[in-house]
């Protein structure tokens, strides 16, 4: 039987090829159901790494620094991501507090970090301790990591306050757009391509 | 042409977790790589998908009639609900604003109880229409999963901004409580439902006249290096 390294299964359809080496912006679909099989992968580990340890600074701006401040008849407010959690966690609804919270502060923190300790070992073409368990980790984490609607819930937040009172967006809102971007390009299912490298 | 091999003809299994073809002859338990649990299927997907959709549904309800949130101006409370915010903002002429909450938050978790029930009833039947637009029809509700949590972090984000005591003040209610739990457990739905099931008694597809060799995947675009190949 063929070697199954070079084998890839549509999740899809359950179909089998043989892996073929892509160029740039090209990509595999599968030919019974349409589904994509392979994406090329233009990030080498240095790159990954370097724009991981960048997302994290984002991180750290998006968390320390408001989102966004108003005021009204001179008082003013502002309010960071965990101010926002805080906010749905008084009374009953205590669990979308921790919903919101895994959502848009840990799952992304916990991405970060494994990415920082899985391609730091990658680096010197080492598979880092408990390398296994940080990979599956990463896969969990994806569907739950919701930056990118956290950026349009942000925007829609500007205009739903702006015809109320004074709006200001904040360092964090922008370091937000920025990080949600990145996260996209970092932490996507090509981190898959590890298994293959290592 | 026919259809490549399927993975259950050639005994190998796909790795959810790190994408391997583990090969079945000793009936693995997990990836040989990965260690991550292995399934030919996913396990009761149509039990758990039905039990996790019905249970979204019945969140849905109150979701839409509850409150979301109070806001209270200078003294007046009131109480919105997720309609009545679109509606605000389409009264105010931010039809776009309006039209941004009215999707996320209503029409997208509605195209998914509509979509999932259609792929659920199909499969069920053993239907052979449209298989590949159904595939298709699964992976766009799996892309537009979580965006219905728009609603619940504007809310948030709202209430964490308007903290003025008497002068201004926005509070979260229950509705937004049941509106997260719609959108966890139709997450949760499409990740449990198996899009293979799909192709589950598929005739050896006549009408799929390629020029491929069977093992070669379609590619977009320009055509690989053949040394890669």
């Amino acid at each position: 039987m063929v070697n199954p390294e070079t084998l890839i299964i549509c999740e899809h359809c359950d179909c089998v090829y043989e892996k073929v080496a892509l160029a740039k912006h090209q990509k595999t679909l599968c030919v019974r159901c349409g589904g994509v099989l392979q994406r090329f992968n233009g990030l080498s580990v240095e790159q990954r790494l370097a724009l991981t340890f960048t997302a994290a600074m984002l991180w750290l701006f998006a968390n320390f620094y408001p989102v966004m401040s108003i005021s009204l008849q001179g008082l003013k407010n502002s309010a960071t991501l965990w101010d926002s959690v805080l906010a749905l966690s008084q009374g009953p609804i205590t669990f979308i507090a921790m919903v919101a919270a895994i959502a848009i502060i840990i799952a992304p923190a916990f991405q970060l970090v494994l990415l920082v300790w899985v391609l730091s070992f990658a680096m010197r073409s080492q598979r880092a301790p408990g390398f296994k368990v940080c990979m599956r980790w990463l896969e969990t984490l994806r569907p739950w990591s919701m930056l990118e609607v956290c950026l349009l819930g942000a925007m829609v937040a500007v205009f739903k306050l702006a015809g109320l009172l004074d709006v200001l967006p904040g360092i964090g809102l922008f370091a937000l757009a920025a990080l949600s971007l990145m996260m996209i390009r970092i932490a996507g299912r090509d981190i898959r391509d590890l298994w293959d490298i290592l | 042409m026919k259809r490549p091999p399927t993975a259950t003809e050639l005994n190998v299994c796909l790795c959810h977790s790190c994408g391997l073809a583990c090969d079945m002859t000793d009936e693995p338990h997990e990836c040989p790589r990965c260690d991550a649990p292995l399934h030919r299927r996913k396990t009761n997907s149509m039990a758990r998908t039905w039990a996790y959709m019905l249970a979204a549904l019945a969140f849905y309800v109150p979701a839409n009639l509850l409150p979301v949130m109070n806001t209270t101006m200078l003294g007046n409370g009131a109480d919105s609900t997720i309609m009545s915010g679109v509606l605000e903002f389409w009264e105010a002429g931010a039809w776009d604003i309006a039209l941004i909450i009215f999707i996320a938050s209503i029409a997208v978790p509605g195209i998914k109880f509509v979509a999932l029930t259609l792929l659920l009833v199909t499969v069920q039947r053993d239907s052979d229409w449209a298989r590949k637009e159904r595939s298709k029809l699964y992976r766009f509700v799996e892309l537009i999963g979580y965006w219905s949590m728009l609603d619940v972090l504007v809310v948030a984000l709202v209430a964490a901004l308007v903290k003025f005591q008497a002068l201004g003040d926005i509070e979260p209610r229950p509705g937004i409580l049941f509106f997260g739990l719609v959108v966890v457990f139709t997450m949760l739905a499409a990740m449990s439902f198996d899009p293979r099931m799909i192709w589950r008694n598929a005739p050896d597809d006549a009408d799929l006249n390629r020029a491929e060799p069977a093992t070669t995947p379609a590619t977009d675009g320009a055509v690989p290096d053949p040394t890669g190949a």
